[in-house]
């Protein structure tokens, strides 16, 4: 692949799109036309742009090489700024424009690339106003998820990772709900609070090593942070604030209280991307960052991790039981769901770690297609209202059968990819602590308790609300959108390992770096 | 006298001065002629001296010891002048409109920027407070210059009374400090020894000059100022002489008491936390815009504050590169705020951006970009000034001031996004009048400044600021 910049083309193609979309608005648009004529383009420009990139991304996936001894392939590599010259005038450390992709980050771009074509799909219809505005805010989340999963220089990850959170305020703030400006406020500042953290963090490393190298930081951090007999030392300092950013993000138990008010006020489609995409940034974060630069402090905080951990399972199930807004249910059950993720990290075992990341990639799809399931009623109806639906299997039996499949994949039934993920997560933190894992498998329990309720509350029963006659089933397009979710899901249950080998060469350096450890 | 080192050191001020003083007889003589041509008059002699000061950018020391230009103080003054030539290109539209077209205003800007230039070039108390002076009292008639307006004079009289007290005080400072160590050069004041006399004296210096670049608590004239005096006044005022008056700041504290950093260390390090503090809360509950980008303007001193707290090598390239990035983006931001004219006048409630990006998409793009790059979010090129001065304050050490500055961040996000959702969530109100031109283009370069000229070129931007970064 010499020379040839895919991943920067990647990442740039969605933004240097939406800043042509806005160019061009004026001269496609003419004055007559009718807002329906510009959604139409709008959208449809969207569709073709986010799936040439999905292409693309599987075109990077091709020139992946599995048995590569390098973990990060396609790298491109140039200076930014900081550091100091040699007497050559070339720049030494200093913060630098490096991208590249290993297993576990190629995942997660292709998880990407693969859910924003069907969120424009999904919006198709539901997005009346603003249809352009619309399109290029997503497209510029697009590129900025991407970076943030390509970057490898610490601060380009920063760069990306909050840069993030303008696109989403936006999307958050202007297509929301009725209380989408609260929302979208609590969403930006609780990220960024957390986010600062990091930021201060990240300086005082890169001030330490002389460089923001992430591969080249994995390797010093270790030692130039390394404390005595496991006692509380700087690295420790450090970990707390990257912490901070990634358990907001991701989030944890207590501080997940900005997600289900954004997930509830988001349109259905940025629910999707919050839920598919942004929450895997924490989990990204703590396996790229957290577990290999600061191993002792990361043992040090393992059972703060797994206790975060339980009470988010236990506790977010619980409160989604309570729930009467459909989007609200699902959202705390994404926070119980990643809280399997933060167990699986932490048990430092392969098996835990294996299973929690393809818990997040299960997650991407399983939580993506029940923000769409709920979304295709809301448009319909215009109500999240759980008790205002019921019997709907009686008009809408297709997608009833949609619902069926994904709430067992939620509940993690075996033969679904939520079954693969969850259970690796309970063995390899049973491993680590069988506490945890009873905890966990409580969680289990309960979820199975609030997604049957939901069902059998929504989808079985009398039609008792006369409003619900008319309703129709899924149509053409909302089947087009399903049925990739569907495909992925069931394929994944049934035969994970392709998973397990793409992230097999991103895991192995961490176990390597615990076992020294004593993990 | 060595007039080779004197051309080399002071050309640009020098020919702002004549040029400055030339002025003034053309424009008594021609009166009105001259006043509608004035402002582009001004803007290229002071396009002129920007480039002079790029072009002898190693400086050199002039007028035995008294001046002294460096490549980073010729920086600085580069982008002080362009931002007041910026300034004046703003202004043109507004003076039309307003029935304000007179020729005093762009001398006014040129003798301002003088006083800029001679308080950069300052190694010497006497040079420093003859340039602050210039600038000063330039800037008192520039408040006060729609002289029919009652918020305008009333904006002058405060800035007046306040502004000489804290010269006063300056003064008064000095003096302690040439009684104590007997000289006014800020080499020999390096090279004394320390006591208590030129702590006091140190002291008093900083008060003034903390009231300079409106720091808390010595902020309380800037919304007062920023509200009352016409706006194109005030986007001069924030800009260029901001930037002045804060890299002035550094020189005397980095050049003249650059030895005795851990007495003045910790002042700084109040005023600064407390500049930030007050400039995120004061902010929040504005509904005047000029108003609220006062309170902006007292926080981000309050982080430019962080660079100079954290002492020369750390903080003196960082200093100039925060002030850099908020000078030329403050232009963008005020050619926004200039542009908010609707029939009867203009109009400077935040709740008239409402529902902009209907209206006016460009400019709705424009100030979100702007917004979000003095709030300093990624991938802007606010972001990149604060990360520069949080970088300063973390290698100096100085973890307490970084985390209230985190701490502040969010803080003053909260009016930040509420500019935002008001621009793209609000009700659509009647678009503004068309803006002219020269404002459209200088708040499109602001933008392209903030994104991406700044991101891509910041290395480059730090090599320049920080290449020839000796001091003492």
């Amino acid at each position: 692949m010499g020379g040839f910049a895919l991943l920067s083309f990647i990442i740039a193609m969605p933004a240097v799109c939406a800043i042509l979309l806005l160019i061009v608005r004026k001269v496609a648009i003419q004055e007559g036309d009718s807002a329906d004529h510009e959604a139409r383009i709008a959208f449809l420009i969207g569709i073709v742009v986010s799936v040439a990139t999905f292409l693309l991304s599987l075109i990077a996936l091709a020139y992946f090489a599995h048995d590569s001894a390098n973990q990060y392939q396609l790298v491109e590599d140039y200076y930014w700024f900081g550091g100091t010259a040699d007497t050559d005038g070339n720049m030494l450390g200093g913060i630098r424009y490096k991208v590249g992709v290993d297993g576990l980050s190629l995942l997660l771009v292709l998880l990407t690339t693969f859910l924003t074509p069907l969120c424009f799909l999904a919006s198709w219809g539901s997005i009346k106003h603003r249809v352009t505005e619309y399109v290029v805010a997503f497209l510029f989340l697009e590129t900025l998820m991407l970076g943030v999963f390509c970057a490898l220089d610490l601060m380009l990850f920063y760069v990306f990772f909050e840069g993030g959170l303008i696109p989403m305020f936006i999307i958050i703030g202007i297509w929301g709900g009725a209380e989408r400006v609260y929302a979208s406020f609590k969403f930006f500042l609780y990220t960024l609070l957390g986010s600062l953290f990091m930021l201060a963090a990240i300086i005082a490393m890169y001030l330490q090593a002389g460089t923001a190298d992430i591969v080249e930081l994995q390797a010093v951090i270790p030692q130039i942070f390394a404390t005595d007999e496991g006692k509380f030392g700087v690295q420790h300092l450090l970990w707390l604030a990257f912490f901070a950013s990634f358990a907001v993000k991701l989030p944890m138990w207590p501080v997940h209280t900005w997600l289900p008010d954004a997930h509830v006020q988001a349109p259905t489609a940025g629910s999707v991307i919050l839920a598919g995409v942004l929450l895997k940034m924490g989990g990204y974060g703590f396996l790229r960052f957290s577990l290999p630069m600061f191993p002792e402090a990361s043992l040090y905080f393992q059972p703060f991790v797994f206790a975060l951990s339980v009470i988010a399972i236990v506790y977010a199930s619980l409160v989604a039981f309570r729930q009467t807004d459909m989007k609200k249910l699902i959202a705390y059950s994404s926070v119980a769901h990643m809280g399997f993720v933060t167990l699986g990290i932490f048990s430092f075992t392969d098996t835990g770690i294996q299973g929690a990341i393809f818990q997040m990639i299960s997650h991407g799809f399983i939580s993506g297609a029940l923000f769409l399931i709920v979304g295709v009623i809301y448009d319909r109806m215009h109500t999240r209202d759980i008790a205002f639906y019921g019997g709907l299997v009686n008009r809408m039996p297709i997608y009833a059968a949609v619902f069926m499949l994904f709430t067992m994949a939620n509940v993690g039934l075996p033969g679904t990819s939520g079954f693969v993920g969850e259970i690796l997560t309970m063995v390899g933190s049973f491993q680590a602590a069988s506490w945890a894992a009873a905890g966990a498998a409580l969680g289990v329990i309960f979820s199975a308790v609030y997604m049957l309720t939901l069902y059998r509350r929504t989808v079985f029963g009398v039609m008792t609300n006369e409003k619900l006659e008319s309703i129709t089933d899924l149509t053409k397009t909302e089947m087009i959108i399903f049925a990739p979710l569907v495909v992925a899901t069931v394929v994944l249950g049934v035969y994970p390992q392709p998973i397990f080998d793409m992230a097999e060469a991103s895991v192995q350096p961490i176990l390597t770096l615990f076992s020294a450890y004593g993990g | 006298m060595d007039w080779n080192s004197i051309i080399n050191a002071a050309s640009p001020e020098l020919f702002l001065a004549f040029v400055g003083l030339v002025a003034v007889l053309i424009g008594a003589a021609l009166k009105e002629k001259f006043a509608a041509v004035s402002l582009t008059f001004a803007a290229v002699v002071l396009l002129i001296a920007s480039g002079l000061s790029l072009f002898l950018i190693d400086g050199g020391t002039a007028f035995g010891g008294l001046w002294e230009t460096d490549r980073y103080t010729n920086l600085a003054k580069a982008v002080c002048y362009l931002c007041a030539a910026v300034s004046l290109i703003l202004a043109e539209n507004y003076l039309v409109r307003e029935k304000l077209i007179r020729f005093e205003y762009a001398l006014l800007v040129i003798f301002a920027s003088l006083g800029m230039g001679i308080a950069l070039s300052a190694n010497d108390l006497m040079t420093l407070y003859l340039g602050i002076e210039t600038l000063g009292l330039s800037s008192y008639v520039l408040a006060a210059f729609n002289r029919d307006s009652q918020r305008s004079s009333e904006a002058g009289l405060k800035y007046f009374v306040l502004g000489s007290l804290a010269s006063g005080i300056i003064l008064y400072g000095a003096s302690l400090v040439y009684g104590f160590t007997g000289a006014t050069n800020f080499d020999q004041i390096a090279a004394a020894d320390f006591n208590m006399g030129i702590l006091f004296g140190l002291v008093l210096m900083i008060t003034g000059l903390a009231f300079k670049v409106s720091a808390a608590p010595l902020h309380v004239w800037t919304p007062d100022v920023y509200e009352g005096a016409p706006t194109p006044v005030v986007a001069f005022f924030a800009s260029a002489p901001k930037l002045a008056a804060m890299i002035v700041f550094g020189s005397v504290m980095f050049e003249a008491f650059g030895n005795a950093i851990d007495q003045w260390q910790d002042v700084i390090v109040i005023i600064s936390g407390a500049s930030m503090i007050i400039g995120a809360v004061g902010a929040l509950r504005q509904t005047n815009i000029k108003r609220l980008f006062a309170y902006s303007s007292i926080g981000n001193m309050g982080y430019a504050l962080i660079a100079l707290a954290s002492g020369p090598e750390a903080g003196g390239a960082a200093l100039l590169v925060y002030m850099v990035i908020y000078a030329l983006s403050q232009l963008g931001i005020f050619g926004v705020i200039l542009s908010m004219r609707r029939r009867g006048g203009m109009v400077e409630d935040i709740n008239e951006l409402s529902g902009l990006s209907t209206s006016m998409p460009w400019l709705a793009v424009c100030m979100t970009a702007l917004v979000f790059s003095v709030a300093g979010i990624p991938p802007l090129g606010g972001f990149f000034g604060k990360l520069v001065v949080f970088q300063a304050g973390i290698e100096a050490g100085l973890w307490p001031i970084v985390i209230i500055g985190i701490i502040a961040s969010v803080i003053s996000l909260g009016y930040y996004l509420r500019i935002i959702m008001l621009i793209w969530g609000g009700e659509k109100q009647p678009a503004f009048q068309e803006m002219s031109g020269t404002v459209a283009l200088t708040v499109t370069t602001a933008t392209l400044l903030v994104f991406p000229v700044f991101v891509v070129f910041i290395g480059w931007m730090m090599a320049l600021a920080g290449g020839n970064f000796t001091f003492g």
